[in-house]
């Protein structure tokens, strides 16, 4: 049942000229709320709740239905129901929020973002073309159990740098970047941040301290907060609340990060467009932005005055200004190589976790045995096994070239490829264990080198 | 055979199929097209479409050209089939003990047994952590006193051991059921002959009970096969199910494989469950004469009895650690790196009860519905396969059998995309109502009932239902009157199987389930395990789970038990005269 066309436009545009100053909702010219408003989100219910029961404080008459889906589902519930979909699409991953407007699947609600700033940290905080709006923003950063760290004698982490230390051999974890839309934004950070080889080499020596490699976002905090391994790479939400929950645990923003915002969206066809939009705006209003500073929710506000009510130690990207500003963050690169460096992530990385720290257990061991008698063969062995680990089967001219990203996307007949994601992940995947395998010979012949 | 298909069509089908057979199978096998082969077969296109459309197989030479895809496959069945041995290990000699022996801990086996089944997502998964992980409680304690750590949870072993805890109550209810079924008189019969304890157990109950085990058997390893959720958890990736999984549902990726895989998941399972009826075939298991309700059972030599429970007390210990973990979880207020919580409350089920009393009524309501449809079109396609002559009686089994196979988002996906238009009066979607995620909840369990439902036909044997057609009663009269009450255990465990398993499913709930009000137990301990703040309520949810189903399975036991009473009592006079 789509709204006919011309009374959304002339709601749309009554809506535009509503300032925020004014109060989000109350304002008397509006037209009338709907009595309902579905949104789906990936956001727990312990984020949820406060902002709910906040609107609807505020919006009596109107009540909010969710619907919980992690974002992988929520995509496919939209892109399923288009002849009555839900109002709202609530989630952090900007990606998501990408393939939904390419698949036009959002509209484009008019929402006042007037006391916004267009950038926070490097990144625009709104998309361009006004179909989705960050209502917070999130960096990714170290957390780590400090009872965990406390138990086994290890040093707290500060950098991403720090990852790569023996010290953590088994100790760290992270989510798959083809699993989690914020791991993949920190990879490509990193990869931006550091360059394609030596953020690639950084990234391998550090998976060489890998416990695991998580398929859900969740599975990291989770793991940290009850000790299975001490140190996770992972969204700074994730370690805030656990710390707020009262869990033993620490959060850190390396200086290498991005603040990435989290989003929300009117879906195209929204039954009840009014109580949509009402809710976007609310969000961005300085009473919503409020609710972020909640302990179970703890996220980064967007709005500078909201700050001045955090506790003590929160992070502040207006005040901080090297949070997130180092790295100027690319779209572009990103997104031509997007799928293609989830895939090479899954292929070096996810997948031959096991031969890959195996490989670095064995450098590791004749790093210390070459340290006890230094000699110029072992040494020669280790640097060509080194050099094998660290070493990707890509180059970024050949990440950037469409012929071959190109196969990773949804197939489009304009956009022929050069060969078939099949055939390179299959080559990705002989290169890795092959490396590995030899980097482990050559490894334990330079520990018994003399 | 050659003579049967040497006969026209239509000769066949008037000579061996009755209209009420022929209508049974019409209904059974709509409902299979209606809510499993149709959706599911709309979204497995996508494994054989080209890019630039029409059909194509160079998708399926692309998985055999990938070492990771075969090594996946290898793994897969590997563990599949270590996971069947260790479950029989733990499941064979609990049934024994079950069906032989009057044991004063019958009851509790019967009842804890099944609750592995029980596993809530994502609690069991850290539950499981919490007790068995790396710095699980039991790690944590061996690495204070004798500084050694097991590594129960790392790797192919780490799966196979969580999936043999997990499944073996499939064997272990099969083979019971199976094992209380043989006949008094077989045993007696062999006794007379001379057969004494092992010889006996070896000729006699052993090949008697061998239906049971198979069902139970086959359903372990298709299910390890196919299932996610262990391999997920323990983050091992190299194997099939996961594979396809990772495929399926990473955003935005219009990727093929991981369809192609689905694919081949289906392939295997129903070959396996093809195998499992292939060993069957040409013998025959069903005794003729009821009333003896079961094995003698005997009373245990007090070393016997001592042997029982130095098994029985260490085994339920291992297979029950999980739900203590799910206990302490939800009572604890912080559980870090610490072999038992910090400290304990109540706060988690007062938080559960006020925000979400409608997830336990749900539950109820959707899977209690969602197990008589499983029992019912269980019977019915047991019947229609081992009794009746219907061309393409194998292959209702088969694609009943196949749901096992489906990923639950597939399904979910196909059931949207193939009912979402279709409204219903109020104007809400069918697909997304509460009456289709019962339906999809039985699909999805349709094959545990299947497979109970068939191990209790087989042991029933013909001439009980000749006898009733000679005196007169219909096919559906000797169904209902004679051949289901000589069924009424392995019903009763067809029923708890499916019941309970569709408490805790998650994957298509996931996709179907729109609004809270509607929403069962599984979807709200998955809301809330999306946080650190809410580890104790999803916890709190799940032991209300465990113990909503454990209350099912004690009624249902109780009833077979009365069943069996009842039946030795009244029939034996009977049988005598």
């Amino acid at each position: 049942m789509p709204q006919p066309a011309t009374s959304r436009r002339a709601i749309l545009a009554a809506g535009g000229t509503i300032g925020l100053l004014h109060g989000t909702t109350r304002a008397g010219a509006q037209p009338a709320l709907e009595p309902r408003v579905v949104i789906v989100t990936s956001f727990s219910r312990d984020v949820t709740t406060p902002f709910v029961q906040a609107f609807e404080r505020a919006n009596p008459g109107t009540k909010v239905e969710i619907q919980n889906r992690n974002t992988a589902a929520a995509v496919a519930f939209i892109r399923e129901t288009r002849s009555s979909p839900p109002d709202l699409m609530w989630a952090s991953a900007p990606d998501a929020f990408e393939v939904l407007k390419q698949g036009n699947l959002l509209a484009q609600p008019r929402i006042d973002t007037a006391g916004i700033p267009e950038r926070i940290g490097g990144q625009p905080t709104n998309d361009p073309d006004g179909r989705y709006f960050g209502f917070a923003v999130s960096g990714y950063g170290i957390m780590y159990n400090t009872r965990y760290l406390r138990a086994n004698r290890l040093p707290e982490p500060k950098e991403w740098v720090d990852l790569t230390r023996p010290v953590y051999q088994g100790h760290v974890g992270i989510s798959a970047p083809s699993r989690s839309g914020t791991t993949h934004l920190t990879i490509e950070t990193i990869l931006q941040g550091e360059g394609w080889e030596m953020g690639w080499a950084q990234l391998l020596e550090m998976a060489g301290n890998f416990a695991q490699v998580s398929d859900r976002s969740f599975g990291v905090p989770d793991a940290v907060n009850s000790g299975q391994y001490g140190i996770g790479i992972v969204i700074d939400f994730f370690g805030l609340s656990a710390k707020a929950s009262g869990f033993p645990v620490e959060f850190v923003y390396p200086t290498v990060t991005t603040l990435v915002p989290a989003n929300i969206g009117m879906v195209e066809g929204a039954r009840n467009p009014e109580a949509a939009r009402a809710f976007i705006q609310f969000l961005l209003s300085p009473a919503g932005q409020q609710v972020l500073l909640d302990p179970k929710v703890m996220r980064l506000p967007v709005r500078q005055e909201t700050y001045a009510n955090a506790p003590a130690g929160f992070p502040n990207p207006f005040t901080n200004p090297s949070l997130g500003a180092r790295v100027r963050f690319n779209n572009d690169v990103s997104e031509v190589r997007y799928e293609l460096v989830n895939s090479l992530f899954d292929r070096v990385i996810t997948f031959r976790l096991r031969e890959l720290t195996d490989a670095w257990k064995a450098v590791r061991a004749a790093d210390t045995a070459l340290g006890r008698r230094d000699n110029a063969e072992g040494r020669r062995l280790l640097n060509e096994a080194r050099a094998k680990l660290t070493a990707v089967p890509v180059t970024e001219a050949q990440a950037a070239d469409p012929a071959i990203a190109g196969a990773f996307r949804a197939a489009r007949p304009d956009r022929p490829a050069a060969g078939r994601q099949a055939q390179f992940e299959e080559e990705w995947d002989r290169h890795a264990v092959a490396a590995y395998a030899e980097a482990k010979r050559l490894a334990e012949q330079a520990q018994r080198a003399r | 055979m050659s003579a049967t298909a040497s006969r026209p069509w239509s000769a066949r089908l008037r000579i061996e199929a009755s209209a009420s057979q022929v209508a049974a199978a019409a209904i059974v096998a709509a409902f299979l097209l209606a809510f499993l082969v149709v959706p599911v077969g709309r979204v497995f296109l996508t494994a054989f479409a080209a890019a630039e459309g029409g059909f194509t197989l160079v998708h399926f030479a692309d998985f055999f050209r990938t070492s990771l895809f075969i090594e996946s496959f290898w793994n897969s069945l590997y563990v599949a089939g270590m996971s069947v041995v260790f479950a029989s290990l733990l499941a064979v000699p609990l049934a024994v003990i079950l069906a032989r022996y009057r044991f004063p801990g019958s009851a509790l086996i019967a009842v804890l047994g099944v609750l592995p089944l029980v596993m809530p997502p994502f609690v069991g998964a850290v539950a499981m952590q919490l007790i068995f992980g790396r710095n699980g409680t039991v790690n944590l304690l061996l690495m204070d006193w004798f500084d050694v750590r097991l590594d129960l949870m790392e790797g192919l072993n780490g799966v196979i051991f969580v999936q043999s805890l997990h499944y073996f109550p499939f064997i272990l209810m099969n083979l019971s059921a199976s094992l209380s079924n043989i006949d008094v008189s077989m045993e007696e019969a062999g006794q007379n002959l001379g057969a004494r304890g092992a010889n006996l157990l070896r000729t006699i109950v052993l090949p008697l009970a061998l239906p049971g085990y198979l069902a139970g058997a086959s359903l372990v390893f298709v299910k390890v096969f196919d299932d996610l959720a262990t391999p997920l958890l323990l983050n091992v990736t190299n194997m099939l199910a996961p594979q396809a999984y990772l495929r399926v549902t990473s955003v935005g990726l219009g990727d093929p494989m991981g369809y192609v895989i689905s694919v081949i998941l289906v392939v295997v399972s129903v070959a396996a469950m093809a195998g499992s009826a292939l060993l069957l075939r040409g013998r025959d298991y069903a005794t003729a004469q009821r009333g003896g309700g079961g094995l003698s059972q005997r009373r245990m030599t007090r070393t016997g009895r001592i042997l029982a429970w130095c098994f029985v007390v260490p085994a339920l210990l291992l297979v029950l650690a999980p739900h203590a973990g799910i206990l302490l979880l939800s009572l604890a207020t912080i559980w870090s790196f610490s072999p038992l919580p910090d400290g304990f409350t109540l706060a988690h089920y007062a938080t559960v009860l006020r925000e979400t009393p409608q997830f336990l009524t749900n539950t109820l309501l959707f899977c209690g519905i969602a197990a008589l449809i499983d029992v019912v079109l269980g019977v019915v396609i047991a019947w229609l396969v081992h009794r009746t002559r219907l061309p393409g009686r194998a292959l209702l089994d088969l694609v009943a059998m196949s749901a096992l196979a489906v990923p639950g988002l597939v399904l979910g996906i196909g059931i949207l995309r193939t009912y979402f238009d279709v409204h219903l009066p109020g104007g809400d979607s069918l697909a997304t109502s509460w009456i289709m995620l019962t339906i999809v909840l039985a699909v999805r369990r349709l094959p545990y009932a299947l497979r109970a439902a068939t191990a209790a036909l087989r042991q029933v044997h013909r001439s009980l239902e000749e006898a009733a057609e000679n005196l007169g009663a219909g096919s559906a009269t000797t169904l209902a009157r004679i051949v289901v009450p000589l069924m009424a255990g392995g019903l009763a465990a067809a029923f708890v199987t499916s019941f309970a398993t569709a408490a805790v499913e998650l994957s298509a709930t996931l996709v179907l389930v729109t609004r809270d009000v509607d929403a069962p137990l599984s979807y709200g301990i998955y809301i809330y395990m999306q946080s650190a703040a809410g580890r104790g309520p999803g916890a709190a949810l799940g032991v209300i789970a465990v113990v909503v189903v454990a209350i099912c399975t004690w009624a249902a036991h109780a009833f077979a038990e009365r069943e069996r009473r009842r039946r030795s009592r009244t029939v034996e006079p009977r049988g005598a005269a």
